[in-house]
């Protein structure tokens, strides 16, 4: 027998991991202060238990690196991860390849929440650098977590035979009812909007290792209940009838999925504001390049991901610093372009 | 006397409201070939996707004596197989994979194919004549070629009861004759059970043990091919003008055009 089945290459696995890597690496390196990549990886050796290496750097240098960066290429790969997988498992769930974490209404949510911080807040202290309310994570969370609920119950309010696309339609009216109640409350406090709209386009700032803290344990949770769930999606991309025929139970799957999909992408847009672009683009790049089947697609998504974002994190605070470029701009403007050329070149033909 | 691989009693199926199947009874003997025939909208498919258990229904419905309702899904799983009418085909995933889904029933929860679980795809795939194919992504096949994968991910399954909704629609006549003998010799080497649905009338009553005319959801006619495919019958309930010739293996329909006068 000359063909096997089809599962998560090692070939690809080793690459989604060399790409963390070299993502961390760079994260980590460049910037104001460029550092040797070599001495990096040295440093970044010793914090494992019980490595002592002579990394060359400075004491000064080597808290830039361990205390400065490394929290912020840790939010960057962990946001990443947790964006595709999220937009991978929705993809997954609702056989839609339009699919993407804020499908059901967690990024309207997130925006109202955050809104309302903000506004709530009362007038703006004028001061550009002051950093946003305390509360915005928890109220984009909350907001989030709000949205995906109502959606849910909306969806399903026709019984559990209820096909998919009536969840898809009712994260469509979520939103926009979401949309327009932020719209207005923007309107109402138009000086809180440049504020809102610097968190709308997402950013990786962190006071350090708190928001990575936040995230870790529904990042943690989401992968593994998703990637458990590969083959299952697998099954259930012949449809829910037939996947009953073949003994399981999709709609039940579906349902558990589109939770920890939820939780992960709530928490994801509570510390990073909303990043377009990650969960929907890089789960397809992986589809094309290695495979169709959800037991590659998922583990992929989620290292390529987290690696994607970390360099376009890493793009958006060089190239016009010491400013930022908002990093959903960033993964934009790089993405598009790279997904188009994936497409026109990966032989596997259906998306 | 052997258990029915099918006993039906007083089956009803109402979708969204409306009744489709009107106290259908139907037994199926095991190894047995029994095609269900009837016009558009009489409740062939319906008929067939009640027993694959993804319809609730009222009435008694029996598998090889166990009732269906006392089943959990997996374990009817691994007792009926259907292949639907138009079966969704997911693009880019190769043969192998595919008929790999037809051993869900075998695989734990969340776990992962066994190579005995392999061993059964690559064994189905070789009986199939479709070994070559393994690789090819299921995009790339034929009409044909596709009815033969479907089929191997049903045989996969390890079930005795095959249900076969329409098999051959989207085939040419040659093609409807190479897998409707494939069926009958799967069944015959692999004691199968087939209850189909079909809308050719003379190719189903040349495979058919048994037929069944199915009207408004109601049993109309049942019994062998001769007894069911007459010229009364055939104009009464499709309301069509047909000539039935008597062939080899079973009656011939040949549809007739009146000419108005």
């Amino acid at each position: 027998m000359t063909t096997a089945p089809s599962r998560l290459r090692p070939r690809w696995l080793l690459a989604g991991v060399a790409s963390v890597v070299v993502a961390a690496v760079a994260g980590l390196a460049l910037g104001p202060v460029r550092l040797p990549p070599g001495s990096v990886a040295a440093e970044l050796l010793n914090l494992l238990p019980g490595v002592r290496i002579d990394s060359g750097l400075t004491p000064p240098e080597v808290a830039i690196v361990t205390q400065l960066r490394l929290p912020r290429v840790a939010l960057g790969l962990l946001v990443g991860a947790v964006l595709a997988l999220a937009g991978g498992t929705y993809q997954g769930v609702f056989r839609n390849p339009l699919a993407d974490p804020y499908l059901l209404g967690a990024a309207a949510g997130a925006g109202l929440g955050a809104t309302v911080a903000i506004a709530l807040r009362g007038g703006s202290s004028g001061d550009e650098t002051a950093s946003l309310p305390a509360t915005v994570p928890v109220a984009a969370f909350a907001g989030a977590l709000l949205a995906v609920a109502l959606t849910y119950g909306l969806g399903s309010a026709g019984g559990r035979e209820r096909s998919p696309a009536a969840l898809i339609l009712a994260g469509v009216a979520v939103t926009s009812f979401l949309t327009a109640a932020q719209t207005y409350i923007l309107q109402s406090n138009v000086q809180t909007i440049q504020e809102v709209y610097s968190w709308i386009l997402g950013r990786l700032a962190t006071d350090g290792w708190h928001d990575v803290l936040v995230l870790l344990p529904y990042a943690v949770g989401m992968a593994i209940v998703v990637l458990l769930h590969g083959r299952r999606l697998d099954v259930m991309t012949v449809g829910d009838e037939e996947a009953a025929g073949l003994g399981v139970h999709p709609q039940r799957s579906r349902y558990l999925l589109i939770v920890v999909a939820s939780l992960g992408t709530a928490a994801a847009v509570a510390v990073s504001g909303l990043i377009a672009f990650v969960g929907i683009i890089v789960p397809h790049t992986v589809r094309l390049l290695a495979g169709v089947s959800y037991r590659s697609i998922l583990p992929l998504s989620m290292l390529f991901g987290g690696a994607f974002l970390t360099l376009c994190d890493l793009v958006a605070r060089t190239v016009v610093a010491p400013a930022e470029i908002p990093i959903g701009v960033v993964t934009a403007f790089f993405g598009a372009p790279f997904f188009i050329v994936v497409l026109r070149t990966a032989k596997r033909m259906p998306v | 006397m052997t258990t029915a691989a099918v006993s039906i009693v007083d089956l009803r199926v109402a979708l969204g409201g409306t009744p489709i199947l009107r106290g259908v009874s139907l037994d199926v003997a095991t190894g047995e070939w029994v095609t269900v025939i009837g016009p558009n909208g009489a409740g062939k498919s319906t008929l067939l996707r009640a027993l694959g258990g993804v319809l609730p229904y009222t009435g008694s419905v029996s598998l090889f004596g166990t009732p269906a309702t006392r089943m959990r899904r997996r374990q009817r799983a691994r007792v009926v197989a259907t292949v639907a009418q138009s079966p969704v085909v997911p693009g880019g995933m190769s043969v192998l994979d595919y008929v790999l889904l037809g051993r869900t029933p075998y695989i734990p929860p969340l776990g992962r194919e066994s190579p005995a679980d392999v061993a059964a795809a690559d064994e189905v795939l070789t009986r199939l004549d479709l070994i070559g194919f393994a690789g090819r992504g299921l995009h790339t096949l034929s009409g044909g070629e596709l009815q033969r994968v479907f089929l191997a991910r049903a045989l996969a399954q390890g079930a005795t009861l095959l249900l076969l909704d329409e098999p051959t629609s989207s085939l040419d006549i040659g093609h409807q004759q190479e897998v409707l003998e494939l069926v009958d010799a799967l069944r015959h080497s692999h004691g199968l059970t087939v209850l189909a649905t079909m809308h050719d009338l003379s190719i189903a009553g040349e495979y058919a043990d048994r037929m069944v005319l199915l009207a408004a959801g109601q049993v109309v006619a049942s019994g062998t091919p001769r007894a069911v495919l007459t010229e009364e019958m055939l104009a009464r309930h499709y309301r069509a003008r047909v000539r039935v010739v008597d062939g080899e293996q079973g009656p011939l329909v040949v549809p007739i055009r009146l000419r108005s006068a």
